[in-house]
């Protein structure tokens, strides 16, 4: 049998970026609780379309937790009390009947608010292009097999490369730092032979970036971690230091 | 090497290495006041040890060199402090989550370095008042002239130890310090992991091992100045 819960919710609304922010509440009674927690606000948007008001603003895409693109605080955390999922992934059986939920946008000054509960992710493209290209050989294909990589090795850049740069790092720290982010993508290829050419240009200039687009410095206080949707370790800050100092340090 | 200093994780080593600076100066500070309650353990009267210490602190010309080195440290790590919590809150942006934040499993530690670290610089003006601007001679007090055991000689000098004991009779004074030692204690169960986790020198395989040193180091440090400041209140 379906059950269903009716709730309250208080949601960030924001016209534009330079316009002030406010919080609106809406009623919504007879939500599924199998429901999908996007699912849940496309329910609201209905109510306020036929209510001739705006619909709330929110970024979604893929819906199954692999695009990186929903975000969300809700609750006092990002993509919501669930662990390791993204907002998409959050199922409305995670709430109670009658509960007040609360929806804000992330929270950092490199991330502006477009409207509402979108903001202005174009800061994580940034990094990522400073990182540059990967340099391949030309020529036939080379054997698969031709460069040998410990398990241990290929498993953490995967586990790395799994970071989907949602923002709720960024998000969740109290630094607004990007760090687990950049360390993730610095990762994922200092970690695997093909990525060690450009190793040293790519840390230096990604943090060069990171810095220059006004995230925080890290602390090392670990509540990115606990809300990456992807489990990206903090051991990766760690090693993003070791690249980035030892590029340094050869300079 | 250039613009090391420009870079966030370059600002970052500095609050590292003058930490972990700091954190060797803490052990030799709590070995020295050991000697507070060991004269009976080695067969000393009282004071004699921590007075010999005192005396080598300070006429060895090593101390003499590291003493501006130590100032430097603690200036930096207060400098830098301000400066990156400055830039975090900047990056943070005004505007704050109304729905707080619930995120569990974070050590209370590492979010409140920079209170902790106010608890221990307020601490550390007092200390300083009570101890080293007398033993240095800076403000007047009645030093009695005491002889001790020294390097295998006797040696003259001032009665360090009585100067301590007074002040330790003082009960607000034996809080102050018991406050300062568990404001260190936490500064330090975050501080000394998130240091080395700074340097590199981190992985999951070490991460789990640094907090436990961490929380070592933090209770050893913490713990043994509190304990000695209490134990001359209460038996000496």
């Amino acid at each position: 049998m379906e059950n269903t819960i009716n709730i309250t919710l208080k949601v960030w609304r924001q016209n534009g970026p330079k316009e002030k922010g406010r919080f609106e509440t809406y009623k919504l009674a007879n939500v599924s609780t199998d429901s999908s927690f996007l699912e849940m606000l496309d329910m609201i948007n209905e109510q306020l379309v036929n209510e001739n008001k705006e619909p709330v603003a929110f970024d979604h895409d893929c819906r199954e937790g692999i695009c990186g693109m929903c975000s969300l605080y809700i609750n006092g955390r990002p993509h919501g009390p669930d662990d390791d999922v993204t907002t998409c992934q959050l199922h409305m059986r995670k709430f109670k009947d009658g509960q007040t939920i609360t929806i804000e946008p992330w929270r950092s000054a490199a991330f502006p608010v477009i409207k509402d509960l979108i903001v202005d992710r174009r800061a994580f493209d940034k990094i990522i292009a400073a990182g540059g290209y990967v340099s391949v050989n030309t020529g036939g294909v080379p054997d698969a097999n031709a460069i040998a990589i410990p398990k241990v090795d290929a498993d953490e850049a995967m586990d790395s490369a799994s970071c989907i740069g949602c923002g709720a790092c960024v998000a969740a720290c109290k630094n607004g730092s990007a760090m687990l982010f950049v360390s993730a993508k610095v990762s994922h290829l200092a970690l695997l032979p093909q990525g060690r050419v450009e190793g040293a240009r790519r840390a230096k200039a990604m943090v060069a970036k990171m810095d220059e687009l006004g995230f925080g410095n890290c602390t090392n206080t670990g509540a990115c971690e606990v809300e990456c949707p992807k489990n990206i370790s903090l051991s990766n800050i760690a090693r993003l230091n070791r690249e980035f100092l030892s590029a340094k340090l050869q300079d | 090497m250039s613009n090391l200093l420009t870079a966030s994780i370059g600002r970052k080593l500095l609050m590292s290495v003058s930490g972990l600076f700091l954190i060797l100066f803490l052990f030799v500070h709590l070995f020295l006041n050991s000697f507070l309650l060991l004269d009976g353990v080695f067969g000393f009267e009282r004071g004699q040890m921590f007075n010999a210490g005192v005396h080598f602190m300070g006429t060895n010309p090593l101390i003499k060199i590291i003493e501006p080195v130590l100032a430097l440290g603690f200036i930096l790590h207060i400098v830098y402090s301000l400066i990156l919590t400055l830039q975090n809150m900047k990056a943070r942006g005004p505007q704050a989550y109304a729905s707080g934040k619930k995120t569990s499993g974070v050590e209370f530690a590492s979010q409140n370095m920079l209170v902790l670290g106010i608890v221990i610089a307020s601490f550390l003006a007092v200390h300083i008042i009570n101890f080293y601007m007398k033993m240095k001679g800076f403000i007047a007090w009645e030093a009695g002239e005491v002889e001790f055991p020294f390097l295998g000689n006797m040696a003259k000098g001032e009665d360090a130890y009585s100067l301590v004991n007074a002040t330790f009779k003082i009960l607000p004074i034996v809080i102050l310090y018991v406050v300062g030692s568990v404001a260190l204690a936490f500064h330090l169960s975050h501080g000394f992991w998130s240091g080395f986790q700074t340097i590199g020198w981190n992985n999951t395989k070490w991460m789990p091992r640094l907090k436990c040193i961490s929380n070592i180091v933090a209770i050893v440090l913490g713990g043994g100045f509190a304990v000695i400041a209490l134990a001359q209140y209460l038996f000496f």
